[in-house]
């Protein structure tokens, strides 16, 4: 058992899977001789060499074009968007070629490749570069969509994302790059896409989160355990296939779910969410399902703002009393 | 053609009733007439046209509730204008075929105006069928949970008192409830006789004496809500002074001599009303509201009177009483419980009090506990005056006294701030002169 960083995590997997699979390979900006804007490709240029490891244009749309050419022949490659924001320049590959192919044309290729991008604010990036729009992508069938929070379930997850063969889009996030964690040692475990944890046991409310806000939920969570209050966190992991039924057993445990997103309120993931809470657990509610969202602006890049602008564990803590609060439980 | 909608005629008024028509369809109406009169929650208005033209349309008749902004009528340019859209909301009736009450025949091309609002009354009907106005009781504020666990537990879940938000029957509330049953506490059930509602009188006869479920007026609906929300949420306490009234009863005698040529006449309430303003100023601490977890001080003195109607009871306010000269404040409270009697009091006229006095000396009786009438902080009850054998310098005598009893929403006032509040009120009214210093 060793702890390592999300980066960490993520590195040794892209080259233990480029060993395991010469199909693997890697495309992206400054991925090769800068080893990668934030660095999850460090070392692999050296040891893999050009062929393996391309270092493109800033073209998104251009070599997303290309990764998916090679899936449909039969190469399992692996694409870095420097963030999620630039994938927006891609999406029309993204969303009517990649998501699309296996559907339209019968079955007769499929397209497995992974797009690996960083999401979040809270970096002072500015309004362009601190999106959090995985929306897009959840919204679109024939796409798969991962959100892992922890070292080790990002490096079980992009295993898995890797060895499936239809398009997957593995949304890392820049302030989890440096999060520690727990990996065994010689791990090869291979999640299951489409399946939510319960990071955490509870029995007075269900709080909902996945990538940064999964790891944020565990810090409320613990701290409300101080003060007697037993929250149960349930990480989401996959945006698609959306794991409904993990989510509707604990809120039919708790009777009361908080959501925390790191996206916008209005048409975002929480209001899938809270959506299928009602859909599955309405005889199980016991008060209205709240969502703890960011603010509803473009990102400021003032540092007071920005912190403002995003959910906390202040604000989620809020929700989480008041929720409690409205099913009787008085507390703080 | 202009619609008349559903006005906000007060600050607390969702709907309203359509008291009556004064202007038929057809009937010319001209700017400033009188279209309709219309009960709001506090009392009987009417409502002026704003345009000229003629009345074309009545959408809700009379005795009928509509929540505001509905529309309830149309004025025209001419008597026989036909309402082209009267259904609420702006929905585009003409654009809606699936409603499956509209003809799927066209109307033949040569009747359009027939035509047209043979489609918005069908368009105007379905929406009624999709989305009814609320009325009669609400339904309580029930977590779905708490309804499925009541259905388990054998519980009458409207019997149950919700702690949630607006009062929200939560999983809590079911499980104490169930546990006071399993405890043997009292039950659950109401009293048979409280249950008039069902139509199904005991026993299979109608003998004319069974119980009956009677029409509920806005005002009985607003008292019924507002009284239980005051001793739900205030906490009433009580204090209680019996005044030797011999002084008053002169200076009442003394003042009205004074006023015989005017025609007004000062009753025993209207000297205790401008005493409760003058106390109220000197003790201001008592002139305030606690509302929502904040506390208001009030510049102004107003002083409510409680006053006994027909359709149940309304506090018409006299503001800046402690600035009234007596015999204004007795002639202003005759005027306002006349019209309070004819349901025409105005909003603002029941607006804004910030303490009251309720009566009931005339029915004899001897003291009472009044219900707090939100969001004042006190309200004082005043009963009969009576002779009482009273001790004074160590002799029994017979002296008219009356009894006061002050309720105080002890949120905003606390006893001694209350008990020193009454001492100098019952000081003033024992030394009546005071009362107009």
């Amino acid at each position: 058992m060793s702890v390592i960083t999300y980066r960490q995590a993520l590195r040794d997997t892209l080259r233990a899977e480029m060993h395991r699979d010469e199909n693997v390979f890697l495309m992206g900006e400054e991925i090769g001789v800068f080893e990668g804007s934030y660095k999850i490709t460090e070392g692999l240029l050296k040891e893999f060499g050009e062929r393996r490891v391309r270092d493109t244009p800033i073209a998104e749309e251009g070599f997303v074009g290309a990764a998916i050419g090679a899936a449909m022949l039969g190469l399992r490659p692996v694409v870095e968007i420097m963030t999620i924001n630039f994938s927006l320049i891609a999406i029309d590959q993204i969303i009517n070629h990649a998501a699309k192919i296996y559907g339209m044309f019968g079955g007769q290729t499929s397209v497995p490749m992974v797009i690996r991008t960083p999401g979040g604010g809270g970096q002072q990036l500015g309004a362009t570069h601190s999106q959090n729009i995985e929306l897009f992508y959840s919204f679109v069938p024939g796409l798969k969509v991962l959100a892992p929070s922890t070292p080790a379930e990002a490096a079980a997850m992009l295993r898995a994302a890797i060895r499936d063969d239809d398009p997957v889009l593995f949304l890392e996030n820049l302030g989890l790059y440096n999060s520690k964690g727990e990996v065994p040692e010689g791990d090869e475990t291979v999640a299951e896409i489409g399946r939510a944890a319960v990071t955490r046991e509870g029995t007075d409310i269900t709080l909902i989160g996945y990538s940064r806000m999964a790891m944020v939920a565990g810090q409320v969570a613990e701290a409300l355990a101080a003060e007697g209050i037993s929250v149960e966190v349930v990480d989401l992991r996959s945006l698609r296939p959306l794991d409904r039924q993990t989510i509707v057993e604990s809120v039919c445990k708790t009777g009361s779910a908080v959501i925390a997103e790191d996206d916008w309120l209005t048409y975002g993931i929480g209001a899938e969410i809270a959506a299928s809470i009602q859909e599955g657990a309405f005889d199980y509610l016991d008060a209205p399902v709240r969502r703890v969202a960011m603010a509803e602006v473009p990102m400021p890049y003032a540092k007071p703002l920005e912190s403002a602008a995003l959910p906390s564990v202040e604000s989620i803590t809020t929700a989480v009393k008041e929720t409690l609060n409205a099913v009787g439980r008085r507390v703080g | 053609m202009s619609e008349i909608y559903m006005p906000r005629l007060s600050d607390t008024m969702e709907e309203g009733v359509i008291s009556s028509w004064v202007k038929k369809v057809g009937d010319k109406v001209t700017t400033g007439d009188v279209l309709v009169e219309i009960e709001t929650d506090k009392a009987v208005m009417e409502y002026e046209a704003y345009e000229d033209g003629y009345l074309v349309k009545q959408s809700v008749g009379e005795g009928e509730t509509v929540p505001i902004g509905a529309v309830i009528g149309a004025i025209g340019e001419s008597p026989d204008a036909v309402p082209a859209d009267s259904g609420n909301g702006g929905a585009q009736p003409a654009a809606e075929p699936a409603t499956g009450a509209v003809d799927p025949q066209p109307e033949p091309a040569a009747e359009p105006a027939a035509g047209i609002p043979r489609q918005a009354q069908a368009a105007e009907e379905a929406e009624e069928a999709e989305a009814p106005a609320p009325e009669g009781p609400a339904r309580p504020r029930t977590s779905p949970l708490a309804r499925r666990l009541a259905k388990e537990y054998g519980l009458d879940i409207e019997t149950i008192t919700g702690s949630g938000p607006k009062g929200r029957v939560v999983r809590a509330d079911i499980e104490a409830a169930a546990k006071q049953r399993q405890e043997g506490a009292p039950a659950q059930e109401p009293a048979p006789a409280a249950q008039p509602s069902a139509g199904a009188p005991q026993g299979a006869f109608d003998d004319g004496r069974a119980s009956e479920e009677l029409t509920v007026s806005n005002v009985r609906k607003v008292i019924a809500r507002r009284l239980t929300q005051s001793k739900q949420e205030v906490p009433h306490f009580y204090l209680r002074r019996t005044i030797d009234a011999e002084a008053l009863k002169a200076f009442r005698a003394q003042i009205n001599e004074q006023l015989e040529s005017t025609g007004v006449k000062v009753s025993f309430n209207d000297l205790i009303v401008k005493a409760a303003a003058t106390t109220l100023r000197l003790h201001p601490a008592v002139n305030r509201s606690w509302i929502d977890d904040k506390l208001l001080q009030h510049g102004r003195v107003n002083v409510g009177v409680a006053v006994a109607v027909d359709a149940g009871l309304v506090v018409p306010v006299l503001h800046d009483t402690d600035k009234l000269p007596l015999s204004e404040i007795a002639t202003k409270s005759r005027e306002l419980a006349g019209r309070a009697r004819e349901g025409k009091l105005k909003p603002q006229e029941m607006s804004g009090g910030t303490f009251s006095v309720s009566n009931l000396g005339m029915f004899g009786i001897d003291s009472f506990s009044a219900v707090i009438n939100p969001p004042e902080a006190a309200i004082l009850a005043v009963g009969a005056m009576q002779q009482q054998p009273v001790v004074r310098d160590g002799e029994v005598v017979a002296r008219n006294t009356i009894a006061l009893e002050l309720s105080v929403d002890h949120r905003a006032v606390d006893g001694a701030v209350g008990a020193a509040f009454l001492k100098e009120l019952a000081e003033i009214l024992e030394s009546p002169m005071r009362i107009i210093l």
